[in-house]
């Protein structure tokens, strides 16, 4: 494989970062680009913006964020949330972002991974899937955050979208996220060994040792971390120095 | 304060590329015209998705003939990822496509399994190190000069340029044992695969040497 990403995931309702955190429901952290700055300081190896209600509202405040983030994180970002059109990518691109990531439309109207693939490329092009285990290696994506079923089942879908022309697959545990009780291994196992394209995994770093996991068990590519980094539970050189303790093949800085 | 032209032919990166260059103090002029890539005193030609569609682009724009001269004309020129890959004879990628032949040699898919036999993830994405290709220090007064052998830049492509001249080699970088030509250099014209608009500090390091040249 090649080298381990770490990627700080920042989700965002209107002008704040936000994190959902199970039993407890929304908190609003503050200002994202704070954050991002902070992160890239660190040295995190990706950026990604997601919008928790760009799929119901506008997306003006979004792309803002992008748009000064850009003027000084020198790293790929990747932004998702509200994505249904080649145009609505374009602007994304515009505003500094690197990749986008897009659910519900592409559940919708699948085309559209092709139509962003053969515009801008597939390195653009992420297809975002939030899985829900509905029995024993089982999964079905579900969209608008989490709120509709799709009856896609998840791995076939990743499939279909590494056909139609998607680059990477952003994959959300929706039972694991907000958790920090460990990653979804299995999904993450089953996506990843069917796929030819890197799977990022998200939804349920809590601890290290989850980081080592995923990578281990899971065959994941890559690693989107929010609480542990919002909250500071466990900096980020930290878990670089865990990464490469574990000989997990991260870049040294 | 120096001056970059950045070449402005549809590609959905030059956004980034303008603002890491400002970053450094570069003034950026977007060229998008033969005159005004012939006027430039450097050029940086970025290049992402398709080498097809990057070509197809540059020759709509009659910036094709303009481009090639300047590369020749021993002023600095850097080219990005599909950017760099154009600098080549030619690319095998969803078809047959002739690249500006700057430096002899091919670009072709990336194997789809390391030398162990496995197979492996296709985009190569992520960061890679940095190796010379050459024992000793052969980076001095490049663009990677004061660059730490072993440092990380960001990739993300699936064909790769091979260049038949190993002198032609700035830099490799190994995905799992294949090697991949991550910088080239033919003069004064230079080419990365990986984006050092989006490398850090390290890819930020070059994009300076690149405006000392």
């Amino acid at each position: 494989m090649g080298q381990l990403r770490l990627i700080a995931r920042l989700d965002i309702k209107g002008p704040n970062l936000i994190k959902a955190i199970q039993l407890e429901g929304v908190r609003k952290l503050g200002d994202p680009q704070e954050f991002a700055r902070r992160y890239y300081k660190n040295g995190i190896d990706e950026i990604l913006y997601m919008d928790a209600v760009a799929s119901l509202y506008g997306r003006g405040m979004l792309t803002q964020i992008v748009a000064r983030t850009a003027e000084e994180v020198f790293v790929p970002i990747t932004v998702g949330g509200g994505i249904r059109s080649v145009d609505d990518v374009r602007d994304m691109l515009r505003a500094g972002a690197d990749k986008v990531a897009v659910n519900s439309a592409a559940t919708h109207r699948p085309e559209i991974i092709t139509e962003i693939a053969e515009t801008f490329g597939s390195q653009c092009m992420v297809l975002s899937i939030d899985a829900k285990r509905n029995g024993k290696d089982q999964w079905e994506a579900y969209r608008d955050g989490g709120r509709e079923h799709t009856d896609l089942d998840v791995v076939e879908w990743a499939k279909r979208g590494q056909a139609l022309g998607a680059g990477e697959i952003l994959l959300t545990s929706v039972d694991k996220e907000g958790t920090r009780k460990g990653f979804d291994l299995d999904l993450v196992r089953s996506v990843s060994d069917a796929v030819t394209i890197p799977v990022i995994a998200s939804g349920g770093m809590g601890r290290l040792d989850d980081l080592t996991n995923v990578v281990k068990d899971g065959h994941a590519d890559a690693v989107a971390m929010a609480h542990v980094l919002h909250f500071d539970t466990i900096p980020l050189p930290d878990i670089r120095e865990h990464a490469i303790s574990d000989q997990l093949p991260v870049r040294t800085l | 304060m120096t001056t970059v032209g950045i070449v402005d032919y549809g590609t959905s990166n030059l956004l980034s590329v303008t603002r890491a260059f400002e970053h450094v103090g570069a003034t950026v002029e977007p060229v998008s015209n033969a005159e005004q890539a012939t006027k430039a005193d450097r050029l940086v030609l970025p290049g992402v998705g398709a080498f097809g569609n990057c070509q197809s682009g540059l020759k709509g724009r009659d910036l094709w003939d303009s481009v090639d001269e300047f590369m020749r004309s021993g002023k600095p020129f850097l080219g990005i990822c599909v950017g760099m890959q154009m600098m080549l004879d030619g690319s095998e990628e969803f078809g047959h496509y002739d690249g500006f032949g700057l430096i002899p040699g091919r670009v072709g898919a990336i194997p789809l399994s390391g030398t162990d036999g496995r197979p492996h993830k296709i985009p190569h994405i992520g960061w890679n190190r940095l190796s010379s290709p050459e024992s000793g220090d052969n980076w001095k007064g490049t663009i990677l000069d004061g660059v730490e052998p072993g440092a990380s830049v960001y990739f993300v492509h699936s064909f790769t340029a091979q260049p038949q001249d190993d002198g032609h080699r700035l830099a490799n970088t190994d995905y799992d044992g294949c090697r991949i030509s991550a910088a080239i250099r033919r003069d004064n014209a230079y080419g990365c695969q990986f984006h050092c608009e989006k490398s850090g500090p390290v890819g930020l390091k070059i994009i300076e040497n690149f405006l000392k040249l």
